[in-house]
């Protein structure tokens, strides 16, 4: 048994929710990017977890992938815009602003834990490393 | 694996270590769709492994958490209780063994 498995495990969640904060600020910052077709415009990133199961039945987190939301552009009348299709719309990506920021929050708490347990565990192992020294 | 002279309390120390890990792997996963989480039934792993066997492989439990809306059956605040649960135990575990082994020292040396 190694005890420096629950170093591989946090380390695997910061990764996961360091993906999340990057999707998540990607998001926000392409949330006024419009384009002149739906297709070409912007769609929030999602990225997906998956957890890994070790044979002793302990799991770390994985990103499988960064999908693309399948929530369509929203079409916005405005035929003085230079990106206008002949009917005058654009296509703003469908992001929403205050679900990303509540996101983004979620992300960081989790990376927080994350680093709590690292620490913590750094602690122990110190301490059992430290056995009969004192 | 167990010594005589440490008692109960290596097996306490690896039991909490593994516990350690499964809570990690629950914390890790807080945000998983679809994934449930799991703790050591301690007094059956102590049991088990006071019986002889092997306690690393003792059966882990899912814990009775109702999945969150985003789908995943972490309860965060709960799981951050038990990982400093477990790592107190851990701890405490870690000074019993201590205190035995200090005991052991001061028969030998004699001072």
């Amino acid at each position: 048994m190694s005890s420096l498995r629950i170093f591989d495990i946090a380390a695997s969640a910061m990764q996961a929710q360091n993906t999340r904060l990057n999707a998540t600020a990607s998001n926000l910052a392409n949330v006024d990017s419009v384009a002149s077709s739906a297709d070409a415009a912007y769609r929030a990133r999602v990225p997906m977890f998956r957890a890994v199961m070790d044979a002793a039945g302990v799991a770390g987190v994985e990103t499988t992938e960064v999908a693309d939301s399948r929530k369509p552009a929203e079409a916005r009348y405005e035929p003085g815009h230079p990106m206008a299709d002949e009917q005058g719309y654009i296509y703003a990506p469908a992001i929403n602003t205050v679900e990303e920021m509540a996101n983004m929050i979620s992300a960081s708490r989790s990376y927080q834990n994350a680093v709590d347990v690292m620490s913590t565990s750094r602690d122990l192992m110190l301490a059992t490393l430290r056995l009969g020294r004192s | 694996m167990s010594h005589p002279l440490f008692g109960i309390h290596d097996t306490a120390l690896q039991l909490q270590a593994r516990r350690l890990e499964l809570i990690a792997g629950n914390l890790a996963n807080a945000d998983t769709a679809g994934y449930r989480a799991r703790d050591l039934d301690f007094r059956q792993a102590l049991e088990a492994a006071a019986a002889g066997t092997s306690g690393s492989d003792a059966k882990t439990v899912y814990r009775t958490t109702d999945a969150a809306l985003d789908g995943s059956g972490v309860d965060a605040a709960a799981e951050q209780a038990a990982f400093a649960d477990a790592a107190l135990r851990y701890e405490a575990a870690l000074r019993f063994i201590e205190g035995r082994a200090s005991s052991m020292m001061t028969a030998i040396t004699g001072q």
